[in-house]
Order: structure tokens, then C-alpha cells, then sequence
């Protein structure tokens, strides 16, 4: 017998006493929590990443402000001009740990955990750009923010590869004393639309 | 068996000789009292946390019920994204598939995110004995692995080093299996995660083959999750070109919706913030990103005999939080290693007995190592009731010595008991007996309990075994019924016996 049809018939021999059904509830939701902008603002800063706020008139004066002159590089449709900007076409990894930082949009913010999604379409890029150069420059919309995980996971498209970024890179590993950064991007700054 | 360390005695041997280390047991205490703080203030944070906890629970339990439909769902899924999926019934097949995947392309070395499963199946040392090197990517583990040391905690295997350990394991070993450690290493925390991320950095950029767990696994989406802090999951499940995941049969959720309460309760049970650094989702190949062959291996062993035992399947709801270890007052003493397995604490005191049974003397001392305090169902974000399965357990080691030949100190005890309770002159002899055993143990004993009784500590002979692991309170000298008779029911006022 293959180790499937094995592994399946004893799956269901250890639950031949068991009725399937079983309810789930669904899960509670946070309360209304105000301006979720706002909330937003201050759970990303808590993790220790910067948050800069802006008018959509300024967002490039922002980002190149955020970059301070560090090579960079962005997404094929970032949607604004980074100047010196490498654009994106299949770098490989060794290239992309010679470059400084990434600017990149985001899907969703999430305001109860202060937490940033990518689902890395051509604004945001692939997983790898936003993961090897050590300073990430994220730009989120005031309006992709929700309030909680499930409003999140409502939005979100799981074909999709997606990452969830809470603050910069950490570990709590020695001695459960907190680090920022270990092998991520040990800078995260939020810019934040409107 | 897998899972468990080969060689270690049983749990009451192992636990003497941790208590007697001292440095482990400040680096347990600072330990498990930090996170357990952290823990307390993000929990409260949610109004509902009960309600979010039911919700967990029944998400896990409701998968488990139906798993085989959902295993084949998860399969299907899987198929459909462009992933080719694996069945192994025990640790040696899925050794054997990540091994041969490996080859396949020609490569001698693999990068891993930390995984429970692929600890629990040995799969570094399987991989080495092909001469194929597995690199642990998470800081903890890379520790553990550079001193050649077992992990102890399922959150942070190196739990029981401190920096001024780490440090000097950084120095002498980084430089023998790639980049060493700077000159100027100092204890700082931060300095050794900075050279922790140069010794690894130039593996990431290297492999081309990564092998990863996963936190979850959506069936209707065959979508996998793995949930970190550092990026070194997300450089494995990124850079590579192949990756290998090896996934518990249990870890699989009915449908993406059904992420929700787990992602909400995983992070703050685990290592107590509202979210973990990084959470990665990927269904099966993304053109153009990342990882262009995917490799799902789903692992049985044990679980499915697990999943037969009526009271003991709710532990593979466990979503390896690791909460019940940070309040368990026997692990924060003990440590994870006198557990001798990759599942210490109070899971790994009902895991390893459901995954392995209890044939050996290991596995079968784990369902003791509890005081049933019920810290550890009290703080499990799944509600997983362990003390009942602990108690479950231990009958279940007592029923595996019904049929030996010289039964167990235990069994006789009882049945002298038995004995003597069933006749009230046999009851009255056997009191006084033990009222003279009490002026004697109460003279030798080394102990106080609580209540200023006294304890006998260890004592000779056949009750060696019954005392080794715990104190014996000393009997008192006068018996209720010998109290009765002298003072009349206490209505002569005489003076109360006791045992001091
Ligand atoms: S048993 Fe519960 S508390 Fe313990 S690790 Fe598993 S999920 Fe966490």
C-alpha cells in the first residue's frame, strides 16, 4: 500500500468513533477602536519602526528624504520616480545585497497589531527585493488600513505569496532580550499617505 | 522511536541532576519570568481572549475530525498551485524524501528555518550521514547546533545559555563551518545577532536548496504559513531555488477564513507581542518569485496514533506556542533537556507518550513530571485540557504493566492497601505501625512541608523509587481513631496528636 493510502486509512480508522461536526464560532472582533490611522501609527512605532506621515503632493520628497542617499532599489510599478533608483528586473540575490534599501508599496496595514502586508504585485516587487537590502521604505495608503487580522485575511488573495511585517527583523533568542534586527531589513520605515 | 534524545534516562534521573545546576536554573528562571510578564500584558490587551481561544480550539478540533477529507483537500491544492506532494508514515520516509530531493540536484548542503517536525524526525543527522549539511538559519537553533548542544524550549532552544555561553560558543565554533566570529565580540546581545547575521548571510546567498516546517496548512487554498521574528524563514522560503517542507498531518486548517483566530493567538501566547515580526504565506509556485520547485512532505509519525487515543488527540490542536512551558513550575526548574525529548514541558509530557506510546521507561516517566497545577490549560491559546491527559496517560503506563511478571512498587502498595482498608482490625494494627514509623521518620526527616509538617526524604530500600522524586510526609504518631478513643471525641479537651 502506498504510505498515502496508508497513512489516510489510519486517519480514519482513529476517528471511526468520532462525529465530524464540529461548530466553529466565529471569532470576536475588537471593538471600535476610534481612528484607526491613528492607532496604526502608534503600534507600527512601538515595534520600533519609523512612521513619517504625509501629503500625497509629497510622498517622493519623503521617500528620497527616508533613502538619505542610499543606493536603492524598487519595484517595476512603484507608481513614483526614486532618482538613482535600480528598478527591479530579476537582480539576483547577490546584487541585491549590494544594494542599501527598497522602497515598495504595501496591500494592507493592519491597525490592531501595527502590522504591514505585502502580496508583492509589481508595486511591491518580489519577496526578495524587500528582503535582503537592510533598509525597507514602505509606503501604506491611509485608506489600505483595517482594523484587525480578520479584516486582513478577508481582503488578502492566498494565491498570492504574502508577507506579514510586523516592525523590524528581531529575536528574542538570547537571554529573551529583545534585538532589532538579525537577518531581515534591520530598518523599517513606514510612510504613511494622507 | 524518533523524537526523542537517544540515551537519556528517565524524567526523576535527568530532573535531579538539572536541579543541581544552578547557572541553568538562573538562566530558566530569568527566562520563563520574562516572557511569562510579556505574555500577561498582551493577553490582557484582548477583551475577548476566551472567546478568541474557543474559536481556536474549535478551528483545530474541527480539522482533526475530518482530517482525511481536509488531507486530501490540502493535497489536491497543493497540486493544483504546482507543488509536488509527499507522504511519509515515519521519520525514516520523510528523511529519506527530503534527502533524495536534495540530491537530485546535485547540492551537499540545505538551509532550514526552525521546524519542530524536522527535529522531531532527526532530519539533520539523517541528512549528514548522505553528506548532505543542514545550516539551522534561527538564532537559538544556530546556537544549539554550534555547541553541539539538544535544544530545550520549542520557542528558544537555547533558553538555557546566556550571552556570556553564547559568546564563547560564537568564538570557537562559527569559524569551522563557515564566516567566524569577529575579534571584537562582546556578550552584548545585539553583537552577537550582528555576527550571527554575517556567519549566516553568505549561506542564504549560497543555497539552493531550503527546507522549512510550517505553522499552518490551509486546505481549500494549499496555502502553508510559517511564523517568525528574524527573516531567516523568509531568506530559506525566498532564495533558494527548491524548498522542502515537511508538515504534521495535524497542522492543517480547513480554510483560509479559519487563520484568523490562530494568527491572533499563536504571537501572543508565544513570545508575547500582538504580532511576530514576519509571517510568510505561500501557495505552491510563484512565477518569477521565489522558490520555483515546491515540495510538501506530509508526516505522520505517530500522529494518526495519536488521533486514536479518545482523550489525548486534543494535544494536536498544539499550535507549538510554547506558553505551558514558560508556567509550568517543573519545566522552569528542570529545564527542557531532562524531558529527553524535542517536545519538552507539559506538551511534550502528553506528546511523546501519544506519538510513541509508553513501552519505554523514558516516555513513560514523562506523564509524572507534572504537579497537575493546571498553569499550563490555563494558558493554552487551543485549550488543550493537559492535566486530564497527563492523568489519562499515567493510567495508560499503569494498564502496559498489568500483564509483567514483578509487578510495579506501585500495584503492590495498592493492593495492600486494599488489604488493609477492607478489614477494621488489620486498619487499627496498621495505624499504630505507622504511628511508630512517624516518631522515627520524624526524627530523621530533612524536610518541612507547607503547614510545618515534616517530610522523609529519600528513603532506603523498596520505597526508593516512591521517594527519589518526591518528600514522603512523616505519619502522624497518634491515629484519628487513637485520638477518638483517648480524648472521647475530643470532649475531654485532650491535646491534639500530630506528627512533629
Ligand atoms: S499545548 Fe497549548 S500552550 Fe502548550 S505549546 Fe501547545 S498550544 Fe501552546
Amino acid at each position: 500500500m502506498s504510505a498515502r493510502d496508508e497513512i489516510l486509512g489510519r486517519v480514519r480508522a482513529a476517528l471511526a468513533d468520532v462525529a465530524p461536526a464540529v461548530d466553529v464560532p466565529t471569532a470576536p472582533r475588537v471593538p471600535n477602536r476610534g481612528d484607526l490611522v491613528a492607532l496604526f501609527v502608534e503600534r507600527v512605532e512601538d515595534y520600533r519602526a519609523t512612521v513619517t506621515r504625509c501629503a500625497p503632493g509629497d510622498l517622493a520628497d519623503v521617500v528620497v528624504a527616508a533613502l538619505d542617499g542610499a543606493t536603492t532599489v524598487v519595484p517595476p510599478r512603484l507608481g513614483i520616480a526614486v532618482p538613482g533608483a535600480v528598478v527591479d528586473d530579476g537582480l539576483s540575490a547577490a546584487e541585491l545585497d549590494r544594494i542599501d534599501a527598497v522602497v515598495t508599496r504595501a496591500r494592507v496595514g493592519i491597525a490592531e497589531t501595527g502590522t504591514i502586508v505585502l502580496d508583492h504585485e509589481p508595486d511591491q516587487g518580489r519577496r526578495a527585493i524587500s528582503l535582503v537590502p537592510d533598509l525597507h521604505v514602505c509606503i501604506v495608503d491611509a485608506s489600505q488600513v483595517v482594523a484587525d487580522v480578520p479584516d486582513a485575511i478577508a481582503l488578502l488573495d492566498p494565491a498570492r505569496p504574502l508577507t506579514w511585517i510586523s516592525g523590524p527583523s528581531a529575536t528574542s533568542d538570547i537571554e529573551l532580550d529583545r534585538v532589532e534586527g538579525v537577518h531581515g531589513p534591520r530598518t523599517l520605515h513606514v510612510v504613511l499617505v494622507g | 522511536m524518533s523524537g526523542t534524545f537517544v540515551g537519556m534516562p528517565a524524567f526523576p534521573t535527568a530532573a535531579r541532576a538539572a536541579l543541581g545546576d544552578t547557572q541553568l536554573r538562573r538562566n530558566l528562571a530569568h527566562a520563563t519570568h520574562t516572557i511569562r510578564d510579556k505574555r500577561a500584558r498582551v493577553v490582557a490587551e484582548v477583551e475577548d481572549w476566551e472567546e478568541l481561544r474557543i474559536a481556536g480550539a474549535a478551528v483545530k478540533e474541527a480539522a482533526l475530525r475530518d482530517l482525511a477529507t481536509h488531507l486530501e483537500t490540502l493535497e489536491a491544492s497543493l497540486v493544483r498551485a504546482g507543488a509536488t506532494v509527499h507522504w511519509a508514515r515515519d521519520a525514516e520516509e520523510a528523511c529519506a524524501i527530503v534527502a533524495s530531493v536534495t540530491r537530485a540536484h546535485g547540492a551537499d548542503e540545505v538551509v532550514k528555518v526552525k521546524s519542530m517536525a524536522t527535529q522531531e524526525i532527526g532530519l539533520n543527522e539523517a541528512l549528514e550521514a548522505e553528506g548532505i549539511a543542514a545550516w539551522e538559519t534561527d538564532l537559538a537553533e544556530l546556537i544549539v547546533q554550534l555547541g553541539e548542544d539538544l535544544p530545550s524550549h520549542i520557542l528558544v532552544p537555547a533558553i538555557h545559555r546566556n550571552r556570556a555561553e553564547i559568546r564563547e560558543i560564537f568564538r570557537r565554533r562559527m569559524g569551522a563551518v563557515g564566516r567566524p566570529a569577529p575579534e571584537a565580540l562582546t556578550d552584548e546581545p545585539a553583537v552577537l545577532a550582528g555576527a550571527a547575521r554575517e556567519h549566516l548571510r553568505e549561506k542564504f546567498l549560497r543555497a539552493r536548496v531550503a527546507v522549512s516546517g510550517a505553522n499552518f496548512a490551509v486546505a481549500d487554498t494549499g496555502t502553508l504559513v510559517v511564523v517568525e521574528s528574524e527573516g531567516n524563514g523568509r531568506m530559506c522560503l525566498t532564495l533558494p531555488e527548491v524548498l522542502i517542507s515537511v508538515v504534521g498531518i495535524e497542522k492543517v486548517v480547513a480554510t483560509w477564513d479559519e487563520l484568523d483566530p490562530l494568527l491572533r493567538l499563536l504571537p501572543r501566547s508565544s513570545t508575547g507581542e500582538r504580532m511576530n515580526p514576519y509571517t510568510s504565506t505561500w501557495s505552491g509556485l510563484t512565477p518569477g518569485d521565489g522558490p520555483q520547485e515546491v515540495h510538501v512532505v506530509l508526516l505522520d509519525n505517530g500522529r494518526t496514533r495519536a488521533l486514536a487515543d479518545e482523550v489525548g488527540r486534543q494535544a494536536l490542536r498544539c499550535i507549538r506556542c510554547s506558553a505551558c512551558l514558560n508556567v509550568c513550575p517543573v519545566y522552569e526548574r528542570v529545564g527542557g533537556h531532562a524531558y529527553g525529548s524535542v517536545y519538552p514541558g507539559p506538551i511534550g509530557a502528553i506528546l511523546n507518550p501519544l506519538l510513541n506510546g509508553v513501552s519505554d521507561e523514558q516516555t513513560a516517566s514523562l506523564p509524572y513530571a507534572s504537579s497537575l497545577c493546571g498553569a499550563c490549560f490555563e494558558v493554552c491559546p487551543v485549550r488543550i485540557d493537559i492535566p486530564s491527559v497527563l492523568v489519562d496517560q499515567r493510567a495508560a503506563v499503569i494498564d502496559s504493566h498489568r500483564g509483567d511478571r514483578v509487578p510495579k512498587q506501585e500495584a503492590l502498595a495498592m493492593k495492600a492497601a486494599a488489604w488493609t482498608f477492607a478489614d477494621a482490625r488489620r486498619l487499627r494494627w496498621a495505624e499504630r505501625a505507622s504511628g511508630l514509623a512517624g516518631r522515627v521518620l520524624g526524627r530523621f526527616s530533612r524536610t518541612t512541608l507547607p503547614g510545618g509538617r515534616t517530610a522523609a526524604g529519600r528513603l532506603p530500600g523498596p520505597a526508593a523509587g516512591w521517594t527519589g522524586a518526591r518528600d514522603l510526609p512523616a505519619p502522624p504518631r497518634e491515629s484519628f481513631r487513637q485520638w477518638w478513643d483517648r480524648t472521647d471525641g475530643g470532649r475531654d479537651g485532650g491535646r491534639q496528636g500530630d506528627g512533629s
